[in-house]
């Protein structure tokens, strides 16, 4: 033997650690899971991390007497750093690329890149608001296109564009409400909102200048409609009902409930944060919706980007689509082409629109995204998507309803997402624990404690973008951790053990707000 | 289809667990009679990544692209170079797939992001709290309206002159079913930002008066003497910023009298994206109002490990608890354009913020010299920051769409502004930023030579 | 110095021409944690039934009612900085605002102690 291990390198058999022991770290980091501190406490106010000419702070200036004087105090950081800091960060957050995201009612399906290929094109991306109309021919045609898109999904006759996301699509509907009601001078005084309604629907008619009436939900969870219509009267303006509702089941009176209301002198919305279930089965138009907005960051897969931005058109019934906001396409019967509807040229031609919601056209970002998305499944993929979507929650439903409550269960089939209580939990267990437990197993939690109408709501939706072993996985997790609530585990009480952080103190967060870093002498000081 | 990973047989045994005939079965709650029996009639099918991609790019090529163009386009929507690594950091999945942070013991990287975003954004507006933002500057811009007339218990809403058009349009929209009255009056074609005027019209009933800053002509206002005015009659002043990249050459509104900020943030790291999506920034310089403030906040918190980490907080204000009581009924805010603001500005810090400033003024300077020497030219403003309006002797609207035919994208009309005339529609809003070189000023100087001297040989 | 309930979970104590009100044990468990509270400002003229005052926890928001007509002649202070003693003493330290009583009979439809406990139990 003449060649000694020289170097000293021998790797052996791995020992395995004690798994009860904790191995603490000097810096804090554990390999991959990286602590990163804050950029105030990273950067300086020399560091810049991009080259700009030097400037020549003699040179005359027109700024008048407000030139600058006082420091900002804002920290930078050069290129490497920078890249390294949001990277460290963004190992810290959970997302759609890593796992199941089944929260229900946000409907958290893949995005394609293709999308993102596409809204990046110059064409797109590069355009200003107001360049004249002859160079934006382009964008115009996206938006007339989408339009038609979700004109014929949904049955109706027009559809606002502008609204930048949900809530704000909301308000456009109900706004076209109330201008259409006055425009026959019948104000109304009163918007009906099922109790069961996402939170925006009541904070929406309220903005919009309504009193809010609840109607409960009958025992079967959908709308009671012998209550809606006892309700019903001169000074209701309308209802806005989610449909599928919130409990996830379809509302098998939805066409009854729109006669009513019409008969009454009202108008309905439907809120549409749900249509992926439906969509390419059936056309809120067929049901009698007056405005529905529809998320194109749920249904239309744009990114939901760690909260926004989002998008919410708002298609409109023949009875609504005059009253639609500024600005809007318009497509001249004769020679097809594309025209821009706003302040200037809205005249006679559109006498009673209610004006702007928002600067400029709306979120043609997501207009691009979601075109692509849309083209990309035709007509028969997005039927094929609603199917899949809803099979996919069936197949949650019963995988789990022997070992979770489902108060809606014996219903019938759910729609695209199922509903599960904390029924039959161990004393002290509660829907948070369960959730928790999901995020130590890897997956990001279901919706919890919505709808308000079930107790310790769990309302998972898969969406179709899951495969059948990932479905499975989720069931395995949470059928032990079903049995961990009903047991009364302790160590689900104290879970995430594995997250980059441990139960966050949220009481604290808020009985002494800390919005904005401070130095810590200055911290202490105040 | 390529996004759906379900098999046939993966259906069938699914269908078998739930104990269904076929996926048309799980719809029996739709009534039959309104039950679309196969896909939308009408409609194409689905097609290949490659087809859709061409498609799409047939649409974009229908676009003239700024990059394509000589382009001096501004009026709440500018144009700056955005660093390739902004684009990188946000396509990043963690980033750009996560959902709102509700969960945030997996959701540190976009919460302490927004914690940074919103530091930022209150340092540059020289304010106390800002949130972590809100749609875009005309909607925020709302908002602080109506955060106002909460604070006030006032409604009569004093808009000035020099407020972009579409953020008054959104105003007056919202205010005709609100309790709020606008009083709003159009702007004055003059070289100075009509101060005088908007002091003569507060009054005790004033809840609030919304100053652009630099305003839609350019000019710069007397933030400060408008402030201590409206504070005398009791009223809350609202500065509106179109353009955050001249708060690196300009006092922050904060430091000015302003009560609450608001503005557009598209500038840093959003592009320009045909108007939208943008970032609407919002802060206000008195902690106390936080509670009122609307939107969404990120704050600092410890773990059970007593290790720092953030949360959403005070999210009772917002309308999933509140209903309505909601102090707005805004639920999604900008977090990817937040984020793409932050590292725009993380990249810039203080130094380069400061020098992108400098370097769009001294263009701008360069430029309002040149163009004033356009026979039929004249430059109005006596103040600006990267942007001056031109007033021809000729009508704007008609000469802007010759010169885009040429290649030649000359800023914005005010007749498309401000449809009304009164002067109005001979204006030219120029815009100059790092983007444009010394001989785009050149070019646009002749162009407007040309279009000029052919309307006075017709 | 007798003590009053309501169904909406306020406590009143009345000394005199003054009254006293918080929100109950039972209330503050239900909420959790209390993050916030806002008092009436000394003066206000409040109706039986107006709103009176706002407590909010991490994930609710409550408003509480005049369960009496009067004027209010104090807000608890002490909750500004520390809301949470509306958790650690909420029928002592934790109380919301004083009230001058306008009309005794007013009184005369709340519940006392007993009533009260039966009525909670009544809910779980």
């Amino acid at each position: 033997m003449n060649q000694m291990n020289a170097s000293g390198w021998k790797p052996g058999t791995p020992v395995p650690a004690d798994r009860d022991v904790e191995f603490p770290t000097v810096t804090g980091n554990k390999a991959l899971m990286l602590e990163e501190r804050l950029l105030f406490e990273l950067g300086t106010r020399e560091t810049c991390g991009v080259d700009l000419p030097e400037p020549d702070t003699d040179a005359p200036n027109r700024l008048g007497k407000f030139a600058r004087r006082k420091a900002m105090e804002l920290p930078g950081l050069s290129e490497p750093e920078t890249v390294r800091h949001y990277t460290r960060l963004s190992r810290q957050n959970y997302a759609i690329d890593l796992g199941l995201f089944p929260l229900g009612s946000c409907t958290m399906k893949h995005n394609p890149r293709l999308n993102e290929k596409v809204a990046r094109m110059p064409g797109f991306a590069d355009v200003h608001p107001l360049q004249p109309v002859d160079t934006i021919k382009g964008a115009l045609g996206v938006i007339d296109e989408l339009s038609h898109w979700l004109i014929e999904l949904t049955g109706m006759s027009a559809v606002a564009m502008s609204p930048k996301a949900g809530a704000h699509g909301e308000l456009c509907g109900i706004l076209c409400i109330r201008a259409a009601l006055e425009a026959r001078g019948d104000a109304r005084k009163v918007v009906l909102v099922p109790e069961s309604a996402h939170g925006t629907n009541p904070a929406t008619a309220a903005f919009a200048g309504y009193e809010v009436e609840d109607i409960p939900a009958g025992k079967d969870g959908r709308v009671d409609l012998e209550a809606l219509k006892a309700r019903l009267g001169p000074d209701v303006a309308g209802v806005m009902i989610t449909n599928p509702n919130t409990c996830g089941l379809f509302e098998r009176d939805m066409k009854a409930i729109s006669d009513a209301v019409h008969e009454a002198g009202g108008l309905v919305y439907c809120d549409g944060a749900n249509f992926n279930a439906i969509m390419g089965r059936v056309r809120p138009g067929d049901l009698g919706v007056d405005a529905m907005h529809i998320n194109l960051h749920k249904t239309f897969s744009t990114p939901h980007g760690g909260g926004g931005p989002g998008s919410g058109p708002v298609v409109l019934s023949e009875a609504l689509a005059p009253f639609a906001p500024l600005p809007f396409v318009v497509k001249d019967a004769q020679s097809g082409e594309l025209q821009l509807v706003e302040e200037e040229n809205v005249g006679d031609a559109f006498p009673v629109s209610f004006g702007r919601m928002t600067a400029f056209h709306g979120q043609m970002g997501m207009f691009t995204r979601a075109l692509t998305y849309i083209l990309s499944h035709g007509a028969d993929g997005l039927r094929q998507a609603s199917g899949d979507a809803v099979l996919n929650a069936n197949y949650l439903l019963r995988s789990l309803d022997d070992v979770l409550d489902a108060p809606f269960g014996e219903a019938g089939h759910c729609m695209h997402e199922a509903l599960f209580s904390d029924d039959g939990f161990a004393e002290g267990m509660s829907t948070l624990d369960v959730a928790k437990g999901l995020i130590d197993e890897g997956f990001h939690p279901m919706t919890m404690y919505f709808p308000l109408v079930v107790h310790g709501a769990m309302l998972v939706e898969p969406t179709e973008t899951e495969s059948k072993a990932v479905l499975d996985q989720f069931v395995t997790a949470m059928r032990s951790l079903a049995q961990r609530a009903k047991d009364g585990d302790e160590t689900l009480k104290s879970a995430p053990h594995h997250a980059p952080r441990a139960r966050l103190d949220e009481a604290q967060a808020a009985r002494k707000p800390v919005l904005v870093w401070q130095e810590a002498e200055e911290a202490e000081e105040a | 289809m390529r996004y759906l990973p379900l098999t046939d047989p993966d259906r069938g045994a699914m269908l078998e667990k739930i104990g269904a005939a076929s996926v048309d079965a799980l719809f029996a709650d739709v009534p039959a009679s309104h039950y679309l029996d196969g896909p939308v009639k009408g409609l194409p099918l689905h097609a290949s990544e490659m087809a859709v991609e061409k498609h799409m790019r047939q649409l974009s090529k229908q676009n003239l692209a700024a990059a394509d163009a000589a382009f001096f386009c501004g009026a709440g929507a500018y144009r700056h170079h955005v660093p390739a690594t902004v684009d990188h950091i946000i396509q990043r999945g963690e980033f750009l797939t996560a959902y709102t942070p509700y969960q945030p013991e997996i959701a540190q990287g976009t919460l302490q992001m927004l914690f940074e975003f919103q530091t930022q954004v209150a340092r540059l507006y020289g304010c106390a709290v800002a949130n972590a933002s809100m749609y875009d500057g005309s909607t925020a811009c709302w908002e602080a309206i109506v955060m106002a007339a909460r604070l006030t218990k006032r409604n009569r809403i004093l808009i000035g002159g020099g407020v972009h058009p579409h953020y008054v349009s959104v105003a007056q929209t919202m205010a005709r079913f609100t309790p709020g009255h606008v009083d709003y009056e159009l702007p004055v074609l003059a070289s100075d930002a009509g101060e005088d005027a908007l002091i003569a019209r507060m009054d005790e009933d004033t809840s609030c008066v919304v100053v652009q800053y630099p305003d839609i002509m350019g000019r710069i206002p007397d933030l400060q003497r408008i402030a201590d005015a409206a504070h005398e009659k009791g009223a809350l002043v609202i500065a509106v910023n179109t353009e955050p990249v001249a708060l690196g050459a300009l006092e922050a509104p904060g430091n000015l009298g302003a009560d609450i900020v608001v503005g557009e943030g598209q500038s840093i790291g959003v592009g320009l994206q045909f108007g939208g999506p943008y970032l609407g920034l919002f802060a206000i310089t008195n902690p106390k109002h936080v509670r009122q403030m609307p939107g969404r906040l990120c704050g600092e918190t410890r773990d059970a490990d007593g290790k720092r980490g953030f949360v959403l907080t005070l999210s009772t204000r917002e309308q999933h608890i509140r209903r309505e009581k909601a102090t707005s009924n805004i639920c999604t805010n900008s977090g990817l354009c937040a984020l793409a603001f932050s590292v725009h500005m993380t990249l810039l810090g203080e130094k380069g913020l400061t020098a992108l400033a400098a370097e769009n003024h001294r263009l701008a300077c360069l430029a309002a010299d040149r163009l004033e020497k356009v026979p039929g030219a004249k430059v109005l403003n006596d103040t600006f920051f990267n942007e001056f309006t031109l007033v021809l002797d000729t009508e704007t609207r008609p000469l802007v769409r010759d010169l885009a035919a040429r290649g030649v994208l000359a800023g914005v009309s005010l007749g498309r502004l401000f449809p009304d005339g009164d002067g109005r529609e001979n204006g030219l809003l120029v815009t100059i930023t790092e983007t444009n070189t010394e001989d785009d000023i050149e070019t646009l100087a002749k162009a407007l030579e040309g279009a000029l001297g052919e309307g006075e040989a017709a | 110095m007798p003590r009053y309930f309501t169904e909406e979970h306020e406590w009143i104590d009345v000394e005199g021409e003054t009254a006293t009100i918080g929100i109950t044990d039972y209330a503050q468990e239900q909420l959790g944690d209390i993050v916030f509270v806002e008092v009436p400002q000394e003066g206000t003229e409040l109706a039986k039934g107006a709103e009176a005052a706002v407590v909010e926890s991490v994930k609710a928001a409550s408003d509480v009612y005049a369960p009496i007509s009067g004027t209010v002649t104090e807000g608890n202070s002490a909750l500004e900085d520390e809301p949470e003693l509306v958790n650690s003493s909420p029928e002592e330290e934790g109380w919301f605002f004083r009230i001058t009583v306008s009309d005794k009979g007013q009184l005369d439809a709340l519940m006392d102690e007993g009533a009260y406990k039966t009525f909670c139990e009544g809910l779980d």
